[in-house]
This record gives C-alpha cells, sequence and structure tokens, in this order.
C-alpha cells in the first residue's frame, strides 16, 4: 500500500476484515488473540501487533496466496500454510517466525530479487516500498543466483520510458524481455521491469474499482501487468485512472509522478476531498508545505480506502497558475481589473453596499453561498444576508440541482436528506438508479454499488441513456428504462401502478409506518388505468414488458434500494418524482433498514451541508420555515438583530429582479452561476444591470466577467472546516497549506461583514460550529473534539442520537407517519416540434467537474478536453452529421455549437452534452422553465434542433470577446 | 489443425463468438473457434468477445496470453512443435533444437520468410519413451533428428 506515514491504526492487515460477529480466539508466537470469525492467520498476527512478511496480500482486496512470504507453522499441522489465505480457528496456535520459516523467507525474497533492478536510491519508492521492506525482514543479506534471464534494462540502472529508450540508449532494449515504462496516463506510470507480479494491482482494479481493466498477461516467467490488451497502454485501454492499482503496489512499479517528480511525503493531513457529494476521506501528504499526494483514508467511512480520478489526482488547479492571488475592484465591468489591498478592496465594496442599501433599500442584496464551500463559511454568508443586510436574499446553487429532493423528501418522510449511509449498499438486493450516472457523477459510490452487483444484487435503471453502469463486468440481471426526457414521473407512477395492481404491496409496513388514509386515496388514484404501463408506454418510451418485470423485481427484493440524481430534480416536475419515488420506497416496504431507502447521489461535496445551513431564503438553518418565530427568535437573541419574517429572492428571482432594476448588489461566494445556471443570456442580462458584484473564487470565472470586485478565495486545502456529503456525513476539512490568498474563505466573509459594522470576531471555524450546534438541533452535540473522536458523523447528532444517525426513519418517520402524495404526470411546457424536433439532455464526465473551473485547469483534461454532443446514428444520419463533425445546437433560448459523437447509447430523438467548457456554453441553449415547487431548472429537458455547422456561433465570438475584456487586469500601481 | 489465414471481418467474427456464446463456459470455445477459422486470435475480437460475454477486453486478453496455443498473429502454413521438456532433453533435444534453428535461421515461434514453418516449443508431447519428439502440423515424430523432421515437413508439403 502507498503509505509508508503508519500509525498503528491505519496499518495495512493484509486481508479485509470479515462481518462476522462470532469470534475465535487462538495464540500467535504465544500471544493470546480473539478475533471475529473468518479473520485470516495474518490479520489476526497483526491485531496482535506481530507484523509477517507479505508482499501479494493487502486489506483492500482479498487474500490470493501468490508471494509464498506469508508462510507460518501452525501446532498439528503439516507445512507451512500461508497466512493470508488461512482462517483462524479456535485453539489454534500458530508461530510466524521460526529457522525453518526464515530460511524459506529469505529463499523466496532471493527468488524476487534475482529478477529486479537493484536502483534503489534512484527509485521513486526508495523509502515506500514493500520488496525493500520485506528484503530488510526476512534479513536478505545475498542473492545467489548468476545474473541471468530478468526484464529490465541490462545496460541502465532503474528504467527508461519508451521515449527516452528511443532517444538516449537504443541498445538498451536488446534484452526482448525488457517492456518500457508506460508512461501514458498523466498521474502514473507503470513500470513493468519493477514488476513482482504480486496482481495486487489487477485485483484492486477488479475488487475495489470495478473496471477491470487490468490483468495478468502471458504465464510463467513471461507474466506481466497489462492495461486491456496487448496494443493499449495505460492511457488506451478501459482504465479511468482511479489509482486504486496504485494504491495497491507494493513496489514503483505503478508510481504517481508527483512522487517520481517531488520525492517521498513526509507528514499526512487528513481532510475531505472538495469534489462530489461521496466525501472521501484523503490524506493530504506532503513535504513541509508542498502537496506531493492525496491517498485514500482506509478508514474513511464515505469510500472505505477508494479514490476517484478527481479526488485521488486532479488537485493540481489549487495551485495552477490562473489561480487569483490580490482582491481586484473596477468600477464598472467595462474598465479593466485593478489589483488592491485587502483593506481597499473592502472598503470599496462596503462604500458600493452601504450606497446601494441607502438608495435601493436594504432588500436590493443579496447572497449566493456555495455548495463547494464550507459549512461554517455557508452559514456566515447566510448569516451576513439576515444579520447584515437584514434580508432573507440568500440562496444557493442547490436550488439548480437538489432543491427538489428537500422539498419533496420533507414533504413525504419529514426530512430533506438521504435515508441511509453509503455502506448501506453492501445489503442492498436491488439497487435501481433513476437519472443517476455514478460511474461519471459519483465513481466512488459507483465502485461500491459495483462490488454488490458482482456478488449478485439486481439493477434497474432509469435513464434516457445507456449509463455504464449497465455494462458492470459480472453483473448479474439488470433492466433499463430507457425513458423519454420529461417523462420520470409516468415511468416512476407506472411502477407504483404495476405494485399496487398486482397486490406488491407491503401492507404490514403501510399500515404500521404510513398514513392509512392518504395511502388509500393514493392506490385509488395509482391503480387508474392511465398509470399502466400499456397506457404509457407511448409517451415514456419504455416497453410495458420490462417495467413490469422491473417493477416486480424490485416489490420481490428482500431490500430494494433507491438512487437517484439530477435527472430526477432537474425537470419541471421534479419535486413530484422525488415524491413519486418516496411513495415507491414507501409500497414496498424499503425504508429503515440497511441495504433500503432513498438516495439522492448529491452533486456537490458540501450541497446538503449549504442546504443544511440555511442558504435557502426561505428557511433558517435545520430547514427552519423564517416564518417560524420560535427560530427566528433562537437567532435574533444571539445575532441581536431583527431578522425579516418574509422569505427572500431565489437566484432567478434576483435576477429578474435585477433586470427590472430593484436587485442592486450580489455577493456570490464559489459559484459561477454565468456558466451552470440555465438560460446563459438571462443570467448575464441579470448580473449586467447590477452595481455591484462581488465574486469571491479562487479564478476569475465566467460570473466574474460581470462583476465590480474580486475576492480571491482559499481551496479546501487551505481551510479548517466541515463538508457535509449526500449520506449526511459531517467530515472534518483540515489546513494543509496557509491560504495562499492570505485568507481563508469564512476570513474573507467576516471581513466584509466587519467592513460594514458587524463586529463578528470568530477566530476559528470550530467557533462557528459552536454557534450551528447552538441553534440549531439536528446539529446539537457536533463539536468538532467529536468529529476529532470518531473522523465523522451523521446528522441528526444530539441527545437522542449522541453519535449521529447512520439510518434514517427506522422506527417511524421523522414527521410521523409516511405520507402518500398523489403524483399526477403533467407534460413540461417545454415541448418538441417541427422546429425543435430533438430533446437534449445534459449530464456530466467522469473526468470532469461540474463547470470544470478546477478539473479543467488540472490534466484531466487529457480525457475529456471539450463537450461533445452524442446524438443516435439514425438522427445523425438524417442530418448528415458524422463522427467529430461539428455541430450547430439550436434551442428556442439560443444557440451553440460543439462536436458531435454518433452513438446507441441515446435513443433515436435524444441528444445529450455535457457542460464541463464555458466554450461550449450548453446553457445558452437550456431554458428557463423550472421545477413547479422549487425553481429548480428543468435542464434536462430543451427541445433542440442539431445541424452541422462549420464555426462558432455567434453568441460564442460574442461572449468569448466580452471574456477577453472583461478579464484584463492592470498591473498594481507602484 | 487445418486453417485459412484471412482478415477478421466484425461481422463474422461476431457471429463465430454467437454460434459459441450459449455454451457454458464459452470463451475456450469461442477462442478456438476464432482460432480455427484465422490461424490466430486477432486483437479486434478481444472487444467484441468481452462484450458479448460481459467481461472486459483485459481479462480476455489475459486468457488469450495464457495458453500458448492461441497465437496473435497468423503461424506459417505448418508449425513444427519441437519438445523440450526433461526426457527429450536428456536424448538431446537441446542439440536438435539448436540445428533446427539455426538451419531456419529462426528464434522459437519465429517462421521461415516464405510463409511455410513455424517453429514452436512445447514441453511434452507424451512420447517421453522415444525422445526427442517432435510433432509437423498434427503428425507426431519419435526419435526425432534432422532428417526424420525435413522428411515429414516435405511430406507434408513445406
Amino acid at each position: 500500500m502507498k503509505d509508508f506515514i503508519l500509525p498503528p491504526k491505519d496499518w495495512d492487515m493484509g486481508t479485509p476484515l470479515p462481518r462476522a460477529t462470532e469470534t475465535v480466539s487462538l495464540k500467535i508466537d504465544g500471544f493470546d488473540v480473539t478475533v471475529p470469525a473468518g479473520t485470516s492467520v495474518m490479520r489476526a498476527a497483526m491485531e496482535a501487533g506481530i507484523k509477517i512478511p507479505k508482499l501479494c496480500a493487502t486489506d483492500s482486496v482479498e487474500a490470493f496466496g501468490s508471494c509464498r512470504l506469508c508462510l507460518v507453522e501452525i501446532e498439528g499441522r503439516r507445512g507451512t500454510p500461508a497466512s493470508c489465505t488461512t482462517p483462524v480457528t479456535e485453539g489454534m496456535a500458530v508461530k510466524t517466525q521460526t529457522p525453518r520459516l526464515a530460511k524459506l523467507r529469505k529463499g523466496v525474497m532471493e527468488l524476487y530479487i534475482s529478477d529486479h533492478p537493484l536502483d534503489c536510491l534512484t527509485c521513486a519508492a526508495n523509502g515506500d516500498c514493500e520488496l525493500q521492506d520485506m528484503a530488510g525482514m526476512t534479513g536478505l543479506r545475498q542473492v545467489r543466483y548468476t545474473p541471468g534471464d530478468n526484464h529490465y534494462a541490462p545496460t541502465t540502472a532503474g528504467s527508461l520510458s519508451l521515449n527516452d529508450i528511443r532517444a538516449k540508449a537504443p541498445d538498451a532494449a536488446t534484452n526482448a524481455r525488457y517492456i518500457p515504462k508506460d508512461d501514458s496516463n498523466p498521474y502514473f506510470t507503470y513500470d513493468p521491469a519493477k514488476c513482482i507480479v504480486c496482481s495486487r494491482c489487477v485485483r484492486a482494479c477488479e475488487e475495489v474499482q470495478g473496471t477491470f481493466a487490468l490483468t495478468i498477461e502471458g504465464r510463467g516467467f513471461d507474466s506481466r501487468v497489462s492495461f486491456g490488451a496487448k496494443s493499449d497502454d495505460a492511457m488506451h485501454s478501459d482504465c479511468v485512472s482511479c489509482g486504486a492499482c496504485v494504491q495497491a503496489c507494493p513496489t514503483a512499479t505503478l508510481q504517481e509522478k508527483s512522487v517520481a517528480e517531488l520525492g517521498t511525503p513526509d507528514r499526512a493531513v487528513l481532510t475531505t476531498c472538495a469534489y462530489c457529494g461521496v466525501g472521501c476521506s484523503f490524506k493530504a501528504e506532503l513535504n513541509g508545505d508542498k502537496l506531493v499526494r492525496m491517498t485514500p483514508y482506509k478508514h474513511g467511512k464515505a469510500n472505505r480506502g477508494h479514490s476517484c480520478v478527481k479526488g485521488r489526482f486532479a488537485y493540481g488547479y489549487a495551485e495552477h497558475p490562473d489561480r487569483v492571488l490580490n482582491p481586484m475592484i473596477r468600477d464598472s465591468i467595462d474598465q479593466p481589473w485593478r489589483e488592491v489591498s485587502w483593506d481597499e478592496a473592502m472598503q470599496f465594496t462596503a462604500a458600493r453596499l452601504t450606497k446601494i442599501r441607502q438608495d435601493h433599500g436594504r432588500k436590493a442584496l443579496g447572497v449566493i453561498t456555495s455548495s463547494r464551500c464550507t459549512n461554517e463559511e455557508t452559514y456566515l454568508v447566510q448569516k451576513l444576508a439576515r444579520a447584515v443586510f437584514l434580508n432573507n436574499n440568500t440562496d444557493t446553487c442547490a436550488r439548480v440541482c437538489h432543491s427538489p429532493t428537500g422539498y419533496g423528501l420533507g414533504q413525504t418522510f419529514g426530512t430533506s436528506a438521504g435515508t441511509q449511509d453509503f455502506d448501506s449498499v453492501e445489503q442492498t438486493d436491488l439497487a435501481v438508479v433513476i437519472g443517476a450516472n455514478p460511474t461519471d457523477g459519483h465513481p466512488v459510490f459507483a465502485s461500491r454499488l459495483r462490488k454488490r452487483l458482482r456478488q449478485g444484487a439486481k439493477l434497474i435503471v432509469l435513464d434516457p441513456r445507456r449509463i455504464d453502469l449497465l455494462e458492470t463486468p459480472h453483473m448479474g440481471d439488470s433492466w433499463h428504462l430507457p425513458l423519454r426526457p420529461g417523462t420520470n414521473v409516468a415511468v416512476v407512477s407506472a411502477l407504483a401502478h404495476v405494485i399496487v395492481t398486482e397486490g406488491l404491496v407491503d401492507m404490514d409496513f403501510i399500515r404500521t409506518r404510513c398514513d392509512t388514509d392518504e395511502f388509500a386515496h393514493y392506490a385509488e388514484f395509482i391503480s387508474a388505468p392511465r398509470h399502466s404501463p400499456e397506457a404509457t408506454e407511448l409517451l415514456t418510451g419504455v416497453p410495458a414488458a420490462t417495467l413490469r418485470a422491473a417493477a416486480r423485481a424490485y416489490a420481490a427484493a428482500p431490500n430494494g434500494a433507491i438512487y437517484y440524481g439530477l435527472g430526477v430534480t432537474e425537470h419541471s416536475q421534479g419535486s413530484t418524482t422525488v415524491m413519486a419515488i418516496a411513495n415507491l420506497a414507501m409500497l414496498t416496504g424499503n425504508i429503515g433498514r440497511p441495504g433500503t431507502g432513498v438516495n439522492p447521489l448529491r452533486g456537490q461535496n458540501n450541497v446538503q451541508g449549504s442546504c443544511d445551513m440555511g442558504s435557502f431564503p426561505h428557511e433558517l438553518p435545520g430547514y427552519r420555515h423564517v416564518k417560524d418565530a420560535e427560530t427566528r427568535a433562537i437567532f435574533e437573541s444571539l445575532w441581536k438583530v431583527k431578522i425579516d419574517p418574509e422569505p427572500g429572492l431565489r437566484i432567478p428571482n434576483m435576477l429578474d429582479a435585477a433586470v427590472e432594476g430593484t436587485f442592486k448588489a450580489l455577493y456570490v461566494q464559489g459559484e459561477d452561476i454565468l456558466q451552470s445556471d440555465p438560460d446563459t443570456h438571462h443570467v448575464a442580462a441579470g448580473l449586467a444591470a447590477m452595481d455591484c458584484v462581488i465574486v469571491h473564487d479562487l479564478f476569475l470565472n465566467e460570473t466574474a466577467n460581470y462583476a465590480h470586485v474580486f475576492l480571491p478565495g482559499s481551496s479546501f486545502l487551505e481551510k479548517e472546516g466541515t463538508f457535509t456529503n449526500a449520506e449526511r456525513r459531517i467530515n472534518r476539512v483540515r489546513e494543509v497549506m496557509k491560504p495562499k490568498n492570505g485568507y481563508a474563505d469564512w476570513e474573507v466573509t467576516q471581513l466584509l461583514a466587519n467592513a460594514l459594522g458587524a463586529g463578528w470576531h470568530y477566530t476559528h471555524p470550530a467557533q462557528i460550529m459552536e454557534e450551528i450546534a447552538a441553534t440549531t438541533p439536528s446539529f446539537a452535540n457536533v463539536t468538532y473534539d467529536l468529529l476529532e473522536e470518531k473522523g465523522s458523523v451523521q446528522w441528526p447528532c444530539n441527545d437522542a442520537a449522541p453519535e449521529g444517525t447512520p439510518l434514517m426513519h427506522v422506527d417511524g418517520f421523522v414527521r410521523g407517519k409516511g405520507r402518500f402524495i398523489v403524483t399526477e404526470y403533467v407534460a413540461t411546457d417545454e415541448k418538441t416540434g417541427p422546429r425543435f424536433p430533438l430533446l437534449l439532455t445534459t449530464g456530466r464526465i467522469l473526468s470532469q467537474y461540474n463547470v470544470g473551473a478546477q478539473t479543467r485547469r488540472t490534466e484531466n483534461n487529457a480525457w475529456h478536453d471539450e463537450d461533445l454532443l452524442e446524438i443516435h446514428p439514425f438522427d445523425a444520419e438524417n442530418r448528415g452529421v458524422r463522427e467529430g463533425d461539428w455541430i450547430r445546437l439550436a434551442s428556442r433560448s439560443g444557440e451553440t455549437t460543439l462536436r458531435a459523437t454518433i452513438t446507441d447509447r441515446v435513443s433515436p430523438g435524444v441528444v445529450y452534452t455535457t457542460f464541463h467548457h464555458p466554450d461550449t456554453q450548453a446553457n445558452v441553449v437550456t431554458t428557463d422553465y423550472s421545477d413547479w415547487a422549487t425553481n429548480c431548472p428543468e435542464y434536462k429537458v430543451t427541445a433542440v434542433q442539431v445541424a452541422p455547422s462549420n464555426g462558432p456561433s455567434d453568441w460564442q465570438r460574442d461572449y468569448a470577446a466580452q471574456a477577453d475584456r472583461a478579464r484584463r487586469i492592470l498591473p498594481a500601481a507602484e | 489443425m487445418s486453417h485459412q489465414a484471412t482478415t477478421a471481418e466484425p461481422g463474422e467474427i461476431r457471429a463465430i463468438i454467437e454460434a459459441e456464446r450459449h455454451r457454458e463456459g464459452p470463451l475456450l470455445p469461442i477462442l478456438h473457434a476464432l482460432q480455427s477459422r484465422f490461424g490466430h486470435i486477432p486483437e479486434a475480437a478481444l472487444p467484441l468477445i468481452a462484450d458479448a460475454l460481459r467481461l472486459t477486453k483485459a481479462e480476455v486478453h489475459g486468457v488469450v496470453s495464457f495458453y500458448h496455443d492461441f497465437r496473435e498473429a497468423p503461424a506459417g502454413r505448418l508449425t513444427l512443435k519441437l519438445c523440450r521438456a526433461e526426457a527429450c532433453q536428456a536424448t538431446g533435444a537441446n542439440a536438435l533444437a539448436a540445428s533446427v534453428l539455426d538451419r531456419f535461421g529462426l528464434d522459437w515461434h519465429g517462421t521461415t520468410p516464405d510463409g511455410a514453418v513455424t517453429v514452436e516449443p512445447v514441453y511434452c508431447l507424451g512420447l517421453c519413451a522415444c525422445g526427442p519428439a517432435a510433432m509437423v502440423g498434427e503428425r507426431l515424430i519419435g526419435r526425432a533428428d534432422a532428417a526424420r523432421i525435413d522428411a515429414a515437413l516435405a511430406e507434408a508439403g513445406a
């Protein structure tokens, strides 16, 4: 394991911890040990603090028994069994060190070393190499074999990359067995010369990641690890660069390029990834304050030691030259930026805000909190609006993603959050994935789900596209319901119709846990023939027989779990679909147990937290309505202000009001609304109409083109705080290095508040968390000390649940009785017609994240450097579009151009693209239709036309010119 | 084994996969069928097999490369296998192999420039009592020497 800075609790235990609850006692070297049944002798020894030499075993994968180094003697048994593959038995007596074992181990090590280049001093794994450690541990002092057949370049110490070989040492390749280093992946190298063929990487790719991109090719002495087939390299194989193989490799065979360049790190700080809502725990490993690598933390409760290409490798943006480190101001957006001191920036901003408040009233100001920032920072930003601006004009990017989740689950269950922890997936018998693409959007969760699918769990996918999850290697039964975009409610209701009319309902659950009157009403509604799969087939495009089979499978599964994403929420009926999903879970009693539940896959690292922290204009922290006088009183007494009892403006309302001239100032922390929000033209018009737009971000993002004040932000590596992931888990974020811009984001917000006379004096985010805990019942017992002790906790965490709440609604729903709500399908107003005959839906890709502000500034572009339009071969042929052609994508809102890729992954009539690149601006095309309950925009359905094109649209040209003008920075005055 | 080296069309590969995929443990039968048709396992077949069996390209490659009899490129018209196992080595197999390879100007697995003969090592042909053993096409040869091998090759039309 690439992990040599190890306190004992982080030791590699060799084999995984078994699930068993019964225990077995044995003696190892005379010491008594008690471990769960099924534990390996190797792991039991580690538990007793006795390390057994090993090479092919690591605790992230099942035992393999190939290296023959971990041999032990067991009293009463013949021979020397491998301790990794031998399970403990009651009363067993094991010896780990005997002269016979020492001799065997030395012999094995000699054989390994006889085919290993001994260039340790110049090797990237020097000091972090298990082969080196084992040579030391077994006391290897000589290798008796004369140099013979081997796999490394004979003329050089170490090994060279293919390019080096060609350039510098053409003769070095005379060893026919020598395979040059594969450096095609931007983040790690594969050096076959150093491989000891322990198969840890192959097994990690299979067992941990589930991609099966690696294999051992050949046999015997010819065996080598291979990415894909013979002519593939790492980059041109199925490899998704998750890093599991690198993590598992005991030598420098698979090695991070950053370590090769910067050297082995000497300290580690535990923190939380700032990409998606999975919230993986990582160790940031450093030399001084130089970040050398990020490695997934095996005790992280969300990721259990796994990672994806973003969290593990794509952190380079934090040091990207584009990052702005000094505050900047300008009087109007047609001027160039002027770099100023923090003081001057704050005075300038405060003066503008004060004037706007005088001229236009307190309601002309607002804030947008960031789902990328910490809970503490979000809390302060909404506090700025409520306690300093004295209004409720606060909103957050959750408006455009999971606001329907908040509403829908709040109405039916009583909380606006997922019901399970991620561990729950290990007990699922059937997973329903709706409008989510976990292998790209939530990769670490996808790996955990895939593991369960390989163990036999079934899969139902509701998605217009055939997502990668449906192509999981070694998976069992699956059903794909390829619905037309916009028909979620009809399809989910049809599933419910089948369950109710075929008598598959869990009546015991409904009688005890749900409101039965409402159920009766709902059952009558849903039984109507118009909801049947046969009746809706024409509308939804889902074959009735497939839908019925899927509904029966979900109802029959002992534990059925629903996971859903933005393909559910970002619709005009987003909230209705969320409620339909809740109905489905209640109908089948799939709530309140491990392996079941309704689980929104939250998009951003802290979107759950930003909602929890009162970012919405109608809710104070903890989802309490601003109209509620008791809640207001809690905050009023603490903040010593009067809180406005009227809900404030949502993002779209702010923009509308700006265009009307009544909304003048906006503080946007860590969000790029111009690129991420729908109908870009309207967003641009709103921003341009304001007098003071304050952008607080790492980079001059697209929104900053319309800003008057730019406050440089700090990266997640530069601050203390907490993120709350999709399973309500509050994870610590720790300061790995000092903020390059001078201040952590919470400090910047405090500076701004104090410039307006607020008089805040927080000196550490822990104090902000104290204030959150004191005012918000679901966070009542959360303290930094508790997080230090437990690693993380899932809210609610209070006197009723002092250690947090992994599963919700176990004995009863938070709201009391579960509530069935009728879900009538209403077609969106966005309709296809002769001019716009195709439906566009949008999504994301593994290597890029959201608007790409971070990932585009890393080597991840090697995988995806432009947005592509996926189009079915039938539609492409009709339009004369060929693979890679430039096309014009037009809707009623606008048009853009991008290149096309032809695939039958989308159905005829449906096209798909991502929105990671600002030059594409997919949101120029999306409309301003939105969810009826929450205004969540309808990103997922836009009627479009596709036509061949030969260059950028007018808008793209104008936009690029405006952006270039708006990004000019004057050199600082001398 | 009679096979004919031709370019592998995806359509034909798919048809061969289809014909075998219903079998229990279909991977090896598919590979045998492909090799029998094309004289080797074309790399283009790997993703198609992977798709059909819900495996990955890497897994199929692992299996193909494990078995020496599955070839990555077509062999010559005739395959000459020379046994290198212990019993044959004891009766002079190494010297025989050296002289055969030398005469053809080949290394192991090599094919003569005219595409006539490929020389392969093999580890035991079950003829330990009358080593050194060899095999020309499907025909076994005991107490092999250069002359007997030449005769067998000539007879087989090399």
